[in-house]
């Protein structure tokens, strides 16, 4: 049973960790705010509570268990309403989606129809 | 390190407040592998929170790029050279952090070390030296916060009615937020309660918690609109409260001259000595957090209730 | 396996920052800094546990609060750009 959840865990904190950079890398490589906030969002809604739950099938039952599973929830809670604020927030600052060939210059401009 | 240069060199000021809660935010978790878990936890709470929507804040009054500055920053920078040589200068004489044979570590640390758990009873040696054995610093401390409240009351008070906003707020139709803010906010207000009664034990104490305890409520006024705060926690009552703060923590210094002992002697406030200790510990944790709660928050009020005048 | 997860978080925090730091919008400096917060609540988590700090997970609790709080602040205040604020920018910013 032990040797089931030190696997588990080992995998959850794998996966996690590999989600985490590829959300990072995402973050860096993207080529506009719309996709970087998917890839931000990726790290935060679904790296987050692997690699929390990683965590904590290694711990023994204490009260420190039930502190990471209040962080998991407030993680949960918290993170995807601010990236959905985030992206609503910029779509009324004016920014509109980049869409290949359709608008010219960068990404970012404020497009001429609000 | 790389952060603070570039605070420095960015003349978006929107920018630098951003990598300043990065910053505090790096800071933390230096202290924390240091060890220093209180101080991390202070720092988290008033670099990163409270710093950040302060100076935001302070941003919307001013202009947000830098303007270009008008002398030549040669002498400047020789004067900062020259004191801060002088400093590394004066460190190189003092004894590595950590050795065991400096002088700090002979006659104070092992006496707070030994005698603590004995005298005070308490497990978390970092509120003990602060409110115990250093208590009348940490009095200090307090009147100085209630000083800076009561400066910058003076000095920009709180607008009566804020300004109606022009325009429609993206907060305004944001009802995901409202909601989760509405959920969050008590267990914000919570969670400030438990690091403060929970300070003995483990890290905590009435500044983070005094700290935390103000954010709970600079959400609300944040999601929901300026000024709607007022309604929950008029200006006048906090004005009152910092001073309740103060007032708690001088009490119980006077209320132990009473009992024929020295100012902030607790052992005088109950029968059995570690008992005395441990009800003045908290009494002087509950005004070190009420003073903090209000002056936080009036500063915040402060600043956020005005508008540019342009 | 912890070892790796924690490596993992910090090039993660590592690439938010260099977005924090290029980023040509601010909210694209908005996202990078609410990201590099989420990792450094996980960073405390996890490091505090390989690391055996002490209260480890207060702070990682506390931090995720004040993470969220602070994104809606620069989110709030950013909103109501004033328009003066455009016309203010020198030209030769950096």
């Amino acid at each position: 049973m032990n040797v089931m959840l030190s696997w588990l865990s080992d995998a959850f904190l794998l996966v996690g960790g590999f989600l985490c950079i590829t959300g990072g890398i995402g973050l860096l490589r993207m080529p506009d705010f719309f996709s970087r906030v998917h890839a931000a969002g990726v790290t935060e809604t679904l790296a987050a509570p692997l690699l929390l739950f990683g965590l904590l099938l290694q711990m023994e039952w204490s009260l420190d268990m039930v502190k990471v599973l209040l962080i998991l929830v407030f993680v949960l809670a918290t993170n995807p309403t601010a990236t959905h604020a985030m992206a609503k927030a910029t779509l009324h600052g004016g920014t509109r989606p980049w869409v290949k060939g359709k608008n010219e210059g960068k990404a970012g401009e404020a497009s001429s129809n609000p | 390190m790389l952060i603070a240069i570039a605070a420095i060199r960015l003349t978006d000021l929107f920018a630098v407040v951003m990598l300043f809660g990065v910053y505090s935010l790096l800071t933390a978790a230096l202290f924390m592998n240091l060890d220093a878990v209180d101080v991390a936890f202070t720092e988290a709470a008033v670099g990163a929170g409270v710093t950040t929507v302060l100076l935001l804040s302070g941003l919307r009054l001013t202009k947000r790029w830098e303007s270009r500055p008008q002398r030549s920053p040669i002498l400047p920078l020789l004067v900062v050279g020259i004191t801060g040589a002088a400093l590394l200068y004066a460190i190189m004489d003092a004894p590595l952090m950590g050795d065991p044979s400096a002088p700090v570590h002979q006659h104070v640390s092992p006496r707070y070390i030994e005698q603590g758990p004995i005298e005070v009873g308490m497990p978390n040696m970092v509120t003990a030296v602060l409110a115990s054995y250093r208590g009348y610093d940490t009095f200090g401390e307090t009147v100085v916060i209630f000083t800076a409240g009561l400066a910058v009351m003076l000095l920009l008070g709180i607008p009566n009615n804020p300004r109606p906003r022009p325009g429609v707020s993206a907060i305004g139709d944001q009802i995901v937020v409202k909601a989760v803010a509405r959920a969050l906010i008590p267990l914000i207000l919570l969670y400030a309660l438990y690091v403060q009664f929970h300070g003995d034990f483990g890290a905590g104490g009435g500044f983070q918690a005094g700290v935390i305890f103000a954010t709970g409520f600079v959400l609300y006024d944040l999601v929901f609109g300026d000024g709607s705060t007022h309604a929950v926690v008029p200006p006048a009552w906090l004005h009152r409260l910092a001073a309740l703060g103060v007032l708690i923590y001088g009490g119980v210094g006077v209320v132990s001259l009473l009992f024929d002992k020295a100012f902030l002697d607790y052992t005088a406030l109950a029968s059995d000595p570690v008992g005395g200790q441990h009800l003045g510990v908290l009494l002087v944790e509950l005004g070190v957090g009420i003073t903090v709660f209000s002056v936080v928050l009036s500063i915040f009020y402060a600043f956020s209730g005005r508008s540019r005048e342009s | 396996m912890m070892t790796v997860a924690i490596v993992a978080i910090l090039v993660t925090m590592v690439l938010a920052l260099i977005r924090t730091f290029l980023g040509p919008t601010e909210y694209d400096r908005m996202l990078a800094a609410n990201s590099f917060g989420t990792k450094t609540v996980l960073l405390v988590a996890l490091g505090g546990h390989a690391l055996s700090w002490h209260s480890f997970l207060d702070v990682a609790l506390l931090y995720a609060m004040v993470n969220f709080v602070g994104t809606i602040a620069v989110m709030r205040f950013f909103e109501y750009n004033n328009p003066q604020d455009e016309t203010d920018k020198p030209e030769s910013a950096a």
